[in-house]
């Protein structure tokens, strides 16, 4: 396996008046290619921060990101964002939002639309497509991003919590339906959570960070796929993990 | 998978209403509207002469007669026809150059801080204070008038455009450089259209600034149009005549109103999303 998205030295300040507030120090990380690896951390470890810079939105204080082999110095077209926050456009219906990255690639309108509407098909929101963001529900929502994002033909993505803000049942089915979509796809995922469980359930490889993304612990998990939340919550390597996990981020907080 | 059961949620059921729980509130207001205009004539009507003297106050009968003796010699027509036109020029004119100027600067970020805190001055001017200045450059015909309804409109409309593309979604923005767009898509799939808010606000609110500042103008200097006709009949101490005007302006008023409920409804369907 080759890495395909590597942090080498990765260090992000932010200049607050006469005081630099550092983010992320020191950062190194590798990423297989068609690999599911999921960044555990507890909220202000840099993770955001260190995904948008995978992404390309912003570039590193020092030390580099590169992907492919090639040094990232903006967003580019092959990694996929999926951010916390919804950014559908809210004067667009969902047809024409997940048209749009087609749409900037300059695909003709007939070819854009057979791949929205298939892909609007594939993350359950068929029957949708003329509702406007402001219409749908926050899971909805949360289908129309992920199918907008896929709507790109991305290699790599990369999501930043993306369900944290969903119930419990709902957030689950769309676990298991991120992981339907992107079984035998090749896409290699990076996934940030602040959810043990979420990490376990979705992982190939979970890292957990700490202060200033410091890595605490970074493991391979060789749990059998497909991993049902109900059936891994009492499988006993499950559980073993849990407590791994969940040592490694309480020793942090010390 | 097929359609996944979608997340509870809202459901859309029929509901059998009868015609007066559909629209009772609607007839009350608009009945109690009339009812309120028919008091106020009819008290009026009854006090002039009687306990308040009509040669200050009018009456509606009065008011009325001059109406349909101005509307048959065609002073209401040619004097309205002018003022409209200030208004609609005006307006058009102010827009336009108010939502170019408000879109350019504010996606210049260093020129906008520059140029900021003087629109803001010049936006504070009472824009009658102007007129005399615009008499001097325009004369007093229509120009000045227009010109003046212009510059109402023009500081209304570029403040809140300039505003609405200021306010952006950061997030909107890097969805689009994620797919892969440049400055020019930014441009033009997330500010313009997400500046379309502000710049309908803007419009809504300058549309009975376009009455006023045309108004004003016609009321400082001039020989045509409803402010003139207001200044004339006050010359000639024809109360009559000044309320009759008035009436012609609410109805202009009214009626741009209704333009404004208009685009307050557009307004609100480009409201982007609440969280």
């Amino acid at each position: 396996m080759t890495a395909i998205l590597t942090a080498n030295a990765v260090t992000k300040q932010f200049a607050k008046d006469d005081a630099a507030i550092v983010a992320l120090r020191e950062f190194d990380l590798d990423i297989e290619e068609g690999s599911f690896v999921t960044l555990l951390g507890r909220s202000g470890c840099g993770k955001s921060t260190l995904l948008n810079m995978l992404a390309g939105l912003t570039a590193p204080s020092t030390g580099q990101v590169r992907y492919r082999e090639r040094t990232l110095s903006g967003p580019d077209t092959s990694i996929g964002y999926l951010t916390q926050h919804d950014t559908l456009m809210p004067w667009r219906d969902v047809l024409r939002n997940v048209e749009m990255p087609l749409e900037i690639k300059g695909t003709p309108s007939g070819e854009r639309r057979r791949v929205a509407m298939d892909l609007i098909e594939r993350v359950g929101l068929g029957g949708f497509e003329k509702h406007y963001p402001r219409e749908l529900s926050g899971g909805m929502r949360r289908r129309a991003s992920l199918a907008r994002m896929l709507a790109g033909a991305p290699e790599t993505l990369l999501m930043d919590e993306p369900f944290g803000a969903l119930d419990a049942q709902l957030r689950t089915e769309l676990q298991e339906e991120l992981l339907r979509l992107w079984q035998g796809s090749g896409q290699t995922v990076v996934f940030v959570t602040h959810d043990i469980e979420e990490a376990l359930l979705l992982g190939d490889r979970v890292v957990v960070l700490g202060k200033l993304g410091r890595i605490l612990l970074d493991t391979e998990i060789g749990l059998p796929r497909p991993r049902s939340a109900d059936e891994s919550r009492v499988d006993p390597e499950f559980v073993a993990l849990h407590k791994e996990l969940s040592a490694a981020l309480k020793e942090e907080a010390r | 998978m097929t359609a996944t059961a979608m997340e509870a949620g809202p459901v859309r059921v029929g509901l059998e209403r009868t015609w007066w729980q559909r629209h009772g509130n609607t007839t009350i207001v608009w009945a109690s509207r009339v009812a309120l205009l028919a008091v106020v004539l009819v008290l009026w009507q009854l006090a002039a002469d009687r306990w308040i003297d009509s040669t200050f106050t009018s009456k509606p009968s009065d008011i009325v007669r001059r109406l349909v003796e101005w509307s048959g010699d065609g002073t209401l027509w040619t004097n309205t026809w002018i003022t409209v036109q200030e208004i609609v020029y005006g307006f058009l004119l102010g827009a336009a150059a108010g939502a170019l100027a408000g879109f350019v600067l504010a996606s210049m970020n260093l020129l906008y801080r520059v140029l900021d805190p003087f629109m803001l001055a010049l936006y504070s001017i009472p824009k009658v204070a102007l007129a005399p200045l615009f008499i001097v450059w325009f004369g007093i015909g229509v120009h000045m008038k227009v010109l003046l309804a212009a510059v109402t409109v023009f500081f209304l409309v570029f403040l809140n455009t300039a505003a609405g593309v200021r306010e952006v979604d950061r997030g909107l923005i890097d969805a689009v450089r994620l797919m892969g767009g440049g400055r020019r898509e930014i441009a033009f799939k997330v500010v313009l259209p997400a500046s379309m808010t502000g710049l309908l606000t803007g419009l809504k609110v300058a549309i009975p600034y376009a009455l006023i500042g045309a108004v004003i103008g016609e009321l400082v200097a001039s020989n045509r149009g409803l402010g003139y006709l207001i200044n004339d009949a006050a010359a000639q101490f024809d109360t009559a005549g000044v309320f009759a005007t008035l009436v012609v302006l609410s109805v202009i008023a009214g009626l741009l109103n209704v333009f404004v409920g208009l685009i307050g409804k557009r307004v609100n369907r480009w409201k982007p999303l609440d969280d």
